[in-house]
């Protein structure tokens, strides 16, 4: 009786104090049956990638409303590699202008969620991409 | 053989992933604790339990910052609830925790008590010892919020801290069974707040008439006040972290901690014979379907769960079909 419950940690990167969005989310993942560690705001990135290498997380989930997406979401994926942790996947939201999609998915981040995003899909992106990573 | 090294040798992805996998059943993960176990016993196991927003994930922030004053190495676990409902689950301990981030000297883990009903999880022994085997000098397992009686803490911390906030009832209170008997250091935690003195008093009264002997540890009380008058709040966290240790060092001379070395012990071969047993029949009569019918049985009351537990255990005992 071994089924891997998935984790994933929602965390805010950055001097943005605006987590409505985030705690939604965490709560739709504990409805969803994720295990989730929630941060709180105002995280480094070190911050961050500490915690989701303490926690084993399959995914961290990063939001930011502040613009500073661009530097703040690659340095997690760049933290990550150094730890030898880029098994975890890293996707993000928030406000995040169309013309930064590709250049955050070429740093590394696996999906972009923006306003008007459903609940489900986010959920249904999480199970498809996470199950099977042992 | 490569991970229990990995783990001694104190690398947080490694031990992270081994109470991943014994959080999540994996068969491989016994082994692993098997090789790890020889490792383990040598930390400073400290409890904090009490009520849902008492203040347990603050007070063992502070515990870890004065601790680490001391150079010591710590490992936190944790628990917070699972959904009865989703399986899922929020851990927010860690967010009272943040500035310990990025210390190495210091290795946080949250866990979820998927189903457990003692104020830990199921898991929650393992950890311990994965965390005592990467030589962590003290472990802090903060229980998630509990009412009276969820006391499986005491078989697992050499001290236990007992945090009560002001306001939750009479002396009536202070007098029952469970918690307040498991104390080893009492915090009053939010003492700035009315009431405060009332609980100190009744606590004193509480152990004041307690019929143990002289020499017996009486569990001190500390009063701490708001977080946000960081002077006063430091000095009474201090005051908090040297009752620990004076309970440790109270232990370790009167010969206690040999005494709840057993009881752990005790303890883990229980829940180990429980986990060889009584798992591996039930996943057995869940495959079958067989623990369906019984249910449907007893409930019809065409057979009662004593008679049909004696049977199961007698077939699968004999038949040696447990592994």
């Amino acid at each position: 009786m071994s089924a891997r419950k998935i984790r994933v940690m929602v965390a805010k990167p950055g001097l943005d104090g605006h987590d409505r969005g985030a705690r939604i989310l965490a709560r739709c993942f504990r409805d969803a049956g994720f295990e989730v560690i929630y941060t709180g705001c105002h995280q480094t990135p070190e911050q961050v990638v500490a915690a989701a290498i303490q926690e084993d997380v399959d995914l961290v989930g990063l939001s930011c409303l502040s613009g500073a997406h661009r530097v703040l979401f690659p340095r997690v994926v760049d933290l990550l590699r150094e730890k030898n942790a880029s098994d975890i996947t890293v996707i993000g939201g928030g406000i995040i202008p169309e013309q930064d999609f590709q250049m955050l998915y070429d740093a590394g981040i696996k999906a972009i969620f923006t306003p008007g995003a459903s609940l489900d899909s986010i959920v249904d992106w999480i199970r498809t991409n996470i199950q099977g990573r042992d | 053989m490569e991970t229990t090294k990995k783990i001694c040798a104190g690398d947080v992805r490694s031990a992270s992933r081994l109470i991943r996998d014994l959080e999540d059943k994996l068969p491989q993960a016994r082994p692993r604790l098997k090789q790890l176990f020889p490792h383990t016993g040598k930390s400073f196991i400290i409890g904090i339990t009490g009520a849902p927003g008492a203040g347990k994930s603050t007070l063992t922030d502070a515990l870890i910052s004065e601790f680490r004053k001391q150079k010591r190495t710590v490992g936190v676990l944790a628990v917070d609830p699972t959904s009865p409902f989703s399986g899922g689950a929020i851990l927010g301990d860690r967010v009272r925790m943040l500035r310990h981030a990025e210390d190495e000297g210091v290795f946080i883990r949250s866990l979820a008590t998927r189903g457990a009903l003692g104020g830990l999880s199921q898991a929650a022994g393992d950890a311990i010892h994965v965390m005592e085997a990467m030589g962590k000098d003290v472990v802090i397992v903060e229980t998630v919020g509990i009412g009276q009686q969820e006391l499986d803490i005491i078989h697992h911390a050499h001290s236990v801290i007992v945090v009560l906030v002001p306001g939750m009832g009479d002396e009536i209170q202070t007098m029952k069974a469970g918690i307040m008997e498991i104390a080893d250091v009492f915090a009053i935690n939010k003492a700035d707040r009315p009431g405060a003195k009332q609980l100190q008093t009744e606590l004193a009264s509480l152990l004041n008439t307690s019929a143990l002997p002289p020499s017996a540890w009486r569990a001190p009380v500390v009063s701490i006040g708001n977080l946000y008058e960081p002077a006063g709040f430091a000095e009474q966290t201090a005051e908090l972290a040297q009752k620990i240790s004076e309970h440790h060092a109270h232990l370790l001379i009167s010969g206690q901690l040999a005494l709840r070395m057993e009881r752990k012990a005790l303890m883990e071969i229980t829940d180990a014979l429980k986990a060889c047993i009584l798992e591996p029949v039930l996943n057995k009569l869940i495959a079958s379907g067989e623990l369906k019918n019984i249910t449907q049985r007893v409930k019809n009351r065409e057979a009662d769960p004593y008679t049909e537990a004696e049977t199961i255990a007698r077939r699968f005992l004999k038949s040696g079909e447990i592994s």
